[in-house]
This record gives structure tokens, C-alpha cells and sequence, in this order.
């Protein structure tokens, strides 16, 4: 029965170890925001954080987040910086169908913890992983600069 | 000058019954900064079990809500809800209702929220399509008047309220931003204390609409979408998160090829997992998968259930389709042609050679008498392109078998001007090619899924609903019951791009029939179909594989004097609902958009549709003008370098009848600086730019794009100049995204993407071999509106189609090569 934080909350599930966490998160937390996409780690839209690292959910089996914190974009806006990336998002209008882009926040997010001022090539690096079939990725690109701008005030 | 503050929403829109949170909240449940499921989940998820009409009665206070029409409901909190007949799929269409609506009603856009409307084609129907549902870049066109009048409406009705409430003339009284007022008096007020009184008036018969000069909100590029915020936050609820009281995940196995069916399964394997609740076998039908299901309260554990199944095929009325063989075969059926046969193109961007072939023998290839100009009679005289189908599992018209040689399907005269025998004559020199797209996979990041609850003599549904109207009567017809007792609940849709839009309803019915399956097991409680990632890519229904080959003409002048192509390719419409569009044999949208928007005066357009191939297809983003005008505008290059001109000016001549168009060109020309000199970026890299047009579905769009191509073949795509007229812009925010989107839409398309078939079976399945355009692959990409008081028409398709032709037009203007047929892959030579 694995044992972990979610969003800063001890959560213990009846699941095999081996369920990927993704589907603990959806079907069993009632977490939905993290998506499904591809369940092969190929386009980010089940991306959370692990301990503060970017992981795909869809391929992380839940015994491996056993005492670890797992947070979701449900936990964002409680984040300085995933509150300073939702609210660029916002600004830029950034979403489309809206399917990929918890996953894109996140990566987002991951990334401005590490690299306050990325560069397009660091943001390119960061998010080639998570797909978005709209397209919206030069707002992504835009959102994250102005979210980097936001953080440095 | 400094930008007006941005409009943005109080709350988000809600695809049916509401943003989780914001429902949880007004039902003063729970805050939810966190919540484990069951409780609150239930909750929002019961709420979203109401039928739309009922969800939104229970999230409005009492009586007093002020509905004037069946798009707009004021609440006494002031709230205008605006209810939006058309699928939000990612395209801004829930925005552009609201805007149209919010702008003559003289609202405060952050009062107004956005509902997706029940299946009802008797308030909803989609006026350009004559049936409720979401397509073709239609929606802002037929919604223009209609949700203006709408708002305008109860604008005249809450006016009246305040002029009897203040006993003041109501001609004395004004709207703006939400706020009702009367200035001798002084009276104001807000529209929330007008509701009750507006509500008991009658409805005006007339209203008159803002001169465009008065507009607010539409063109107003600071008005941001109203499903932001409930997007960003990951609480949007897309089918794939609905989860009602009891309800069952099932995973569905299907046949590795299309046609085939169940002989026999053994689910020990299955049953013997911990979680899985039973496995049931459902009948397909002609244009959807029967198979065997496994249901489980938790997906992961239904997909294992499946992926233990053992299961026996019965093969026999199984397809075989390759498409190596299908493109061998439309190549010879497109160059067929009653003038000599079409000079093969350059070694360079010759297709590869096929592998044998059972295509037309030479006897089989229709006379040239078939085909010569064409007489009523013997267009009369010609087969539908629809077949009837023969019974079986998601079995189109039954593959080819390898042995046999098929019957030489008829060729039919799509479109003809003038006539195209000029091309015979000694002074016209002629420029012939072929050009071939693949099939494609809409790839929607939220891969197909519905939910389904049979009723009493009747069903409810929940999806992303893009094709209310034909899905009520596909999935009455499965059930034997009026369409009238199919009720759908509208949700957000992950993406579409036509997919959800299935003619044939294929995973609507999938979803029903494993419901009843599960029903008759005893489990009648609602079901949910999830499609995993393979499923959706392996399930047909794609972009139909088509070949183009066009011969042209210029005169002494090098003036484009004739344009004969034929095409060659499956019909979408052919055996669908739809099939009433068909007209003397001619599926419009497979033709539609070729050798358009120019002044031709000779025009001939052929096609060929096939019926045997065995691969089932469908609508993609711009359905047929994606690879019209590929072909179109390829050929327009290759004509201008045979005429030694400049591929813009080139152009501009053939549209001095086409002003808007002509105007769009000359703006992304100009934008793009093009005749300027790129800037080298490596030595040895080779740097081109290269310009397309074309008008999809009333909405111009030019591209200009700049590649740069390296010593190793190894393409990039750096910047896309975009220029686009789509009359009245009404979000101008929205326009944009959609043109960048559509943009990168069509690059992952025309760079990379192509489903294949051997023997059958479909050779991609996920995102590694149908490779989605990558955020280190989007250019860089600037799009211009063109400022325009004409009637609006889309902006969600007409992006796609240029950005395949610009981009190979200017790999040739980098390296001299012309790439012909799609995917361009590796197809770039190294130097």
C-alpha cells in the first residue's frame, strides 16, 4: 500500500505497486488535472513533480513515490512560482483545448525552479517533452519569459 | 500608446455543468485547494450528470432568471450566461459566441460565463451546416447575427424593465459595461435588480444591431478567452475526467484489421486481475469496432484486463490495405488521363517505386473515351461514390484482395471551365507532376472516449460533441429509439481536429454497444470508453491518402492559360449521413480548393474515387482544401519557375479578380520582406524562402516561409509569415492562436506524419511514429489581420493548408528540389 505526499498531504492507497502513478492521481485521488496522453512517457500532458523533479506519471509506478511529495497542477497556485506561471498563462491567453497544458505547467514550473532566466534554447530543452497538438507553444515560450520577468521583480 | 486593461473573465466558462471548483464553491460545499475524490468529486461529477438544462436550473438562484432566448440567461447575481451550441475543441469558439452576445447586450465581460447547449437541433442547429454540430470554420459566420440579435434582445428587454422601474422613457436610457442608466434621473443599476421585472416582459419582435463603428468587444484584441482560467488551473473537465456514481472504465481490445471480428476469447487471464469487475464481448457494425471489453473502476486496471485477453480473430471479412499498394494504384488511376500520360516527375521527387503492384493492368485503365470531356449522360451514367456497405466490423467497402484486379472505379468531372484542349496546342508549353499526400491521424492529445448511461427507452451520453444532430440519429438507430431520446451533455474536447466530428458516430456506437453488453451482464450503470493512445491512432477514420496530378499550360506569355488535374482519393462523404452532399458521383470535399483562388480561364477537374481500399476515413483539419492546395500551390511554383517569374508577382497576376485575396498576398509578401536577402546562418547551409495562398472555406490565408536546410538533408523551418483575411475579426487573440496553432498543425503534417498500413495493419501507434510537431521545432511565426467590416468567417482551419506548400516551395528555393509527395521525411538530398 504505498505511502505519499500529494500536495502536502499524506495519502496512502490500495493500489499494486506497479499502478503508474498517473492513474492513483486520476482514478483513485479524483485528481484529474494530470491527463493521460500517450502512457508511454512521449508527450508530458501527466507530467508532476516528485520531490521538486519533473516526472511522467503514465510511467512512474506509485511504489516509487513511496515517501516521497508528489505535487499536481491542483497544488499550482498555491506554488510562488506556479502562481506566477498560471497568471502568465492567463495574460497570454495560452491555452487552447487546455488538454496538455497542466503538463505544460509544470514542466514550466520545473524549470523556472532551476533556471530563474531561461533562455528559448533552455525552454525548448526543458518542454520538448510535452506535446501540444494546437499549437501553442510560442505562447508557451512568451508565457514563460514573462513569468521569469514576473519572479525577478 | 498604452494598452486599455485587459478584459478577463471573473469566472471561466464550463463545457456543461460547471468548473468543478466554482460549482463546489456556489454550492458552498467545499474550498478546494486540495481534495481527495470521494466526497467532492462525486459531488461536481453528480452535478455534471445533470443534462445540461437541468445542471444549469440547479446552479441558478430561484425563479427570476431572466432567459430571453435559448442562448442568454441573466441571473439576479448580474451573471450572464451565455449558451454556446458549437463544440469548444481548443478553437475559442465558447469566447466568440460570448463576445458576439456580451457585445450587443452591452455587457461586462467579466460578468459573462460560457455553457456548452444540450443536443437540441431545434434551438441549436448550425445554420451553414442545417444540423447542430461544429465544422468547417462555420461557426463565427452562422452565429454572427443570430448571437448579436440574441443579446440585443435582452439588452431591449432589461431596458424596458429599468424605463418601467424608474418611470423614465426608455429611449432615455443607456448600457455600457453591465451598467443600466438613466442620466436626468440618475437612476443606475446593474443588470442582476432588472432580471425579475426584464423577465415578465414580452420579447421584441425587432432589434437593431451596433453599426460596427460602436463595437467593444468584438475586434477588441485585450478580450481573452473565457475558458483560461479553469484550463490553467487543470480543473476543465474533459470527458476523459467524468466520473459518475458507479460507474465502469472499459478498455476495449479490437481487431488488428479492420473488418475483422470475434471468433472466440478466453478472458482467464483477465478475470484473474484483481480490480477487474467482467468482460464483455460487443458487436460492432459496419463503420465501428465490435470487440471484447473489460470493465474496472480504475482504467489502468481495465487496460491490463485487456491486454491479458486472449482472443481468436475471424479474419475472413478482414481488410488488407497497404498503402504502398493503394498510392502505386492511385498514381496510375491519376495519370490515366485521356491526353498522354503525365511525364514522371524528376528523378529527385520521384515517389519511391512501389513494390508489385496487382493495381490496373493496362486493359483495365478506363478508356480514353471515358474520360474525354465528360456529357451529362455519362456523368449520369456513373456510379456513386457511395457503396453500400456489406456487414462486419468497422468493415468499409472490403479491401482489395491482393489477387484479384480491381474494377477501373469511373472518373468523374468535378469542376470545368473553359476548355483545358488548349493544352494541346504547339504554342502552350506544359507543365506536368504528381503530387501525393498520406494518410494522416487527427492525434487529438485527449484520445476518443464517451460516456455512455442507458435509460429507459432512451440513453444519455457525455462528450466532447462536435455532430449533435447525426449522432442522435446513428445512435437512435443502434438502439432502436427516437433520435430525440439520445441526450448528449456537452464537455470540453481535448482537441478534435475533426475527429470527434465522425460521421458514423464510431466511437459513440463502440461505447454504446459495449454499454449494452454490460448491461445485459448485469452492470447497467454508466460506462466510460477510453480509448488508450494505440487505440485512437489505430482506429481508422483518417485523412484520406490522395494523388494529384496536374497538367498546366502557359502561353507565349507565360500567362497560366490552362489547368487539367485529376485526383485521385477515397470519399469522405460516400456512405455517410452526409452523402446527400454528393452530387452526380463528385464528393465536393475532395476536391474542393483545387486550383483556386486564381483566374484560370481553362479549368478542368477530374477525380477518382475509390471504394475499395479498405482503409476508413474522415474529415482533418481543412479537410479537403489540406491537400487541394498543397497540390494547387506547389504547381503554381512549378509554373512560375517554367515561366522564368518570380513566384509572388507570379501569382498577383492570376488574382487581378480576387481583391481580398490579392490584398492578404501583397500583406504577408511585405511582412516577410520578401526578394530580401536571407541571412546565411551556417556555410553550408542553404537558406530559401517560399510563399503560398489559399482560401479555406471563405477565409484567405497567405504564407510566406523561410527553411534553412542543411549540408545533411536535415530541414528547419524558422519563420512563417502569416497574412489572413477572415472578414469582421471578432477575437483577434483567438485568430492569432489559431493561425499559429494551425500552423504548427500542418508543419508536423508536412514534415513527418503519414499513417501507414502493411498487409492491414496500421504501423503507428503512438507519438513516437506519428511524431507531433515539438516546441524546438516551432518557427517563428507572425500573423497578420487583415482590418475588415465584411462578414466574419473561421479562423480554425485555414491556417493548415498553406504551410505545407510554402514550406516545400521554399526548400526549393533553398536547394532546387522540388518534394512533391508528404511527408517530406528524408526525402532532402545531403550535399
Amino acid at each position: 500500500m504505498p505511502t505519499f505526499m500529494v500536495n502536502d498531504r499524506p495519502v496512502s492507497v490500495d493500489v499494486p505497486d506497479e499502478m503508474p502513478l498517473l492513474w492513483v492521481l486520476r482514478d483513485e485521488l479524483g485528481l484529474t488535472g494530470t491527463k493521460y496522453g500517450c502512457g508511454r512517457s512521449l508527450c508530458g500532458a501527466c507530467t508532476v513533480t516528485l520531490d521538486g523533479m519533473p516526472v511522467r506519471a503514465c510511467v512512474t509506478p506509485a511504489a516509487a513515490a513511496e515517501g516521497k511529495s508528489v505535487v499536481t497542477i491542483e497544488a499550482m497556485e498555491d506554488d510562488k512560482i506556479g502562481a506566477a506561471v498560471q497568471d502568465a498563462w492567463l495574460r497570454l491567453d495560452v491555452s487552447q483545448c487546455g488538454y496538455c497544458q497542466p503538463g505544460q505547467i509544470i514542466s514550466a514550473v520545473a524549470l523556472l525552479r532551476v533556471n530563474p532566466q531561461p533562455s528559448d534554447a533552455d525552454i525548448d530543452a526543458a518542454l520538448n517533452g510535452n506535446v501540444c497538438r494546437c499549437g501553442t507553444y510560442t505562447r508557451i515560450r512568451a508565457a514563460i519569459h514573462e513569468a521569469a520577468r514576473a519572479l525577478a521583480l | 500608446m498604452k494598452p486599455p486593461a485587459r478584459h478577463r473573465g471573473r469566472d471561466d466558462s464550463r463545457a456543461c455543468a460547471e468548473d468543478r471548483r466554482r460549482f463546489l464553491q456556489r454550492a458552498g460545499a467545499l474550498t478546494l485547494g486540495f481534495y481527495l475524490a470521494p466526497a467532492a468529486c462525486l459531488k461536481a461529477n453528480i452535478a455534471a450528470a445533470q443534462s445540461a438544462a437541468a445542471a444549469s436550473e440547479a446552479l441558478e438562484s430561484g425563479p427570476a432568471v431572466f432567459a430571453p432566448n435559448a442562448f442568454v440567461r441573466i441571473g439576479t447575481d448580474g451573471s450572464v450566461t451565455v449558451i454556446a451550441k458549437y463544440l469548444e475543441m481548443g478553437q475559442g469558439v465558447f469566447t466568440g459566441l460570448a463576445t458576439l452576445l456580451a457585445e450587443e447586450l452591452d455587457a461586462d465581460w467579466n460578468d459573462v460565463l460560457v455553457e456548452g447547449a444540450p443536443a437540441d437541433v431545434t434551438r441549436y442547429s448550425n445554420t451553414a451546416l442545417n444540423m447542430q454540430g461544429t465544422g468547417d470554420s462555420t461557426s463565427m459566420a452562422s452565429a454572427y447575427q443570430q448571437m448579436r440579435q440574441a443579446g440585443a434582445t435582452a439588452r431591449a428587454m432589461l431596458v424596458s424593465a429599468a424605463a418601467r422601474q424608474w418611470g423614465v422613457p426608455a429611449e432615455a436610457i443607456s448600457v455600457s459595461n453591465g451598467v443600466v442608466s438613466h442620466l436626468a434621473s440618475g437612476h443606475r443599476t446593474r443588470f442582476g435588480l432588472l432580471t425579475t421585472t426584464a423577465a415578465q416582459l414580452p420579447v421584441p419582435a425587432t432589434v437593431t444591431l451596433k453599426d460596427p463603428s460602436q463595437f467593444k468587444l468584438i475586434g477588441n484584441p485585450w478580450v481573452l478567452r473565457k475558458d483560461a482560467r479553469s484550463k490553467t488551473r487543470g480543473s476543465a473537465f474533459f470527458t476523459q475526467d467524468l466520473k459518475l456514481p458507479g460507474m465502469l472504465v472499459a478498455v476495449a481490445a479490437h481487431p488488428q484489421r479492420f473488418g475483422a471480428n470475434v471468433r472466440s476469447f478466453d478472458a482467464t487471464a483477465a478475470r484473474a486481475i484483481a480490480g477487474v469487475v467482467d468482460v464483455v464481448q460487443f458487436a460492432g457494425g459496419a463503420h465501428h469496432f465490435g470487440g471484447v471489453a473489460v470493465l474496472a473502476a480504475n482504467t489502468w486496471i481495465a487496460q491490463r484486463g485487456r491486454d491479458a485477453l486472449m482472443i481468436q480473430w475471424d479474419e475472413s471479412q478482414a481488410a488488407h490495405a497497404d498503402t504502398d499498394r493503394i498510392l502505386a494504384r492511385y498514381r496510375q488511376l491519376a495519370q490515366a488521363t485521356a491526353t498522354p500520360a503525365l511525364s514522371a516527375p524528376p528523378a529527385a521527387a520521384v515517389p519511391a517505386p512501389a513494390p508489385a503492384t496487382p493495381a490496373p493492368t493496362p486493359a483495365a485503365v478506363p478508356a480514353a473515351s471515358a474520360v474525354a470531356p465528360a456529357t451529362p449522360a455519362q456523368i449520369a451514367a456513373a456510379p456513386p461514390a457511395a457503396g453500400s456497405t456489406p456487414a462486419g466490423t468497422l468493415s468499409p467497402p472490403a479491401a482489395t484482395p491482393p489477387a484479384a484486379t480491381p474494377p477501373p472505379p469511373p472518373v468523374l468531372l468535378g469542376r470545368s471551365v473553359g476548355d483545358v484542349g488548349v493544352l494541346q496546342s504547339q504554342d502552350v508549353q506544359r507543365v506536368e507532376a504528381l503530387y501525393e499526400v498520406p494518410y494522416l491521424a487527427h492525434a487529438a492529445m485527449e484520445p476518443m472516449n464517451a460516456l455512455v448511461q442507458l435509460t429507459d427507452g432512451g440513453v444519455s451520453l457525455w462528450n466532447g460533441e462536435q455532430l449533435q444532430t447525426a449522432d442522435q440519429v446513428t445512435i437512435g438507430k443502434l438502439l432502436g429509439i427516437a433520435a430525440e431520446r439520445v441526450q448528449i451533455t456537452q464537455l470540453y474536447a481535448g482537441g478534435s481536429f475533426g475527429r470527434r466530428g465522425n460521421p458514423h458516430a464510431d466511437y459513440l456506437q463502440e461505447a454504446v454497444s459495449i454499454a449494452q453488453s454490460a448491461a445485459a451482464a448485469g452492470h447497467r450503470v454508466p460506462i466510460k470508453l477510453v480509448w488508450m493512445r494505440e487505440d485512437d491512432m489505430r482506429a481508422g477514420y483518417y485523412r484520406p491518402a490522395f494523388v494529384h496530378a496536374i497538367s498546366a499550360g502557359l502561353d507565349a506569355r507565360g500567362t497560366l492559360v490552362a489547368w487539367r488535374q485529376r485526383s485521385v482519393g477515397q470519399s469522405v462523404l460516400a456512405d455517410s449521413p452526409f452523402a446527400s452532399q454528393i452530387s452526380a458521383g463528385v464528393d465536393p470535399s475532395s476536391i474542393e480548393g483545387s486550383a483556386q483562388p486564381y483566374d484560370i480561364p481553362n479549368v478542368r477537374i477530374e477525380l477518382v474515387s475509390p471504394t475499395d481500399v479498405g482503409v476508413p476515413v474522415q474529415w482533418w483539419r481543412a479537410a479537403g482544401h489540406a491537400h487541394t492546395a498543397f497540390a494547387t500551390e506547389c504547381m503554381i511554383d512549378e509554373l512560375a519557375t517554367a515561366a522564368g517569374v518570380d513566384p509572388y508577382p507570379f501569382r498577383r497576376a492570376l488574382l487581378a479578380a480576387q481583391p481580398r485575396a490579392l490584398a492578404v498576398l501583397d500583406l504577408a509578401a511585405s511582412r516577410a520582406g520578401w526578394g530580401s536577402p536571407l541571412q546565411a546562418v551556417g556555410p553550408r547551409d542553404r537558406r530559401g524562402r517560399g510563399i503560398a495562398l489559399h482560401d479555406t472555406f471563405g477565409t484567405c490565408v497567405a504564407q510566406v516561409a523561410e527553411v534553412t536546410v542543411s549540408p545533411d538533408g536535415h530541414l528547419r523551418v524558422d519563420r512563417v509569415v502569416c497574412a489572413v483575411d477572415c472578414g469582421t475579426p471578432i477575437n483577434p487573440n483567438v485568430i492569432t492562436a489559431q493561425i499559429q496553432g494551425a500552423i504548427a498543425y500542418g508543419l508536423a503534417a508536412a514534415l513527418h506524419q503519414a499513417v501507414t498500413l502493411v498487409d492491414g495493419v496500421v504501423q503507428q501507434g503512438n507519438f513516437d511514429g506519428f511524431a507531433p510537431l515539438r516546441m524546438s521545432q516551432m518557427p517563428a511565426i507572425e500573423v497578420f489581420i487583415v482590418p475588415s467590416r465584411e462578414p466574419p468567417t473561421g479562423a480554425g482551419d485555414p491556417g493548415t493548408p498553406p504551410v505545407a506548400p510554402a514550406v516545400v516551395n521554399a526548400v526549393f528555393d533553398a536547394t532546387g528540389q522540388r518534394i512533391r509527395r508528404l511527408p517530406i521525411g528524408a526525402q532532402l538530398a545531403p550535399i
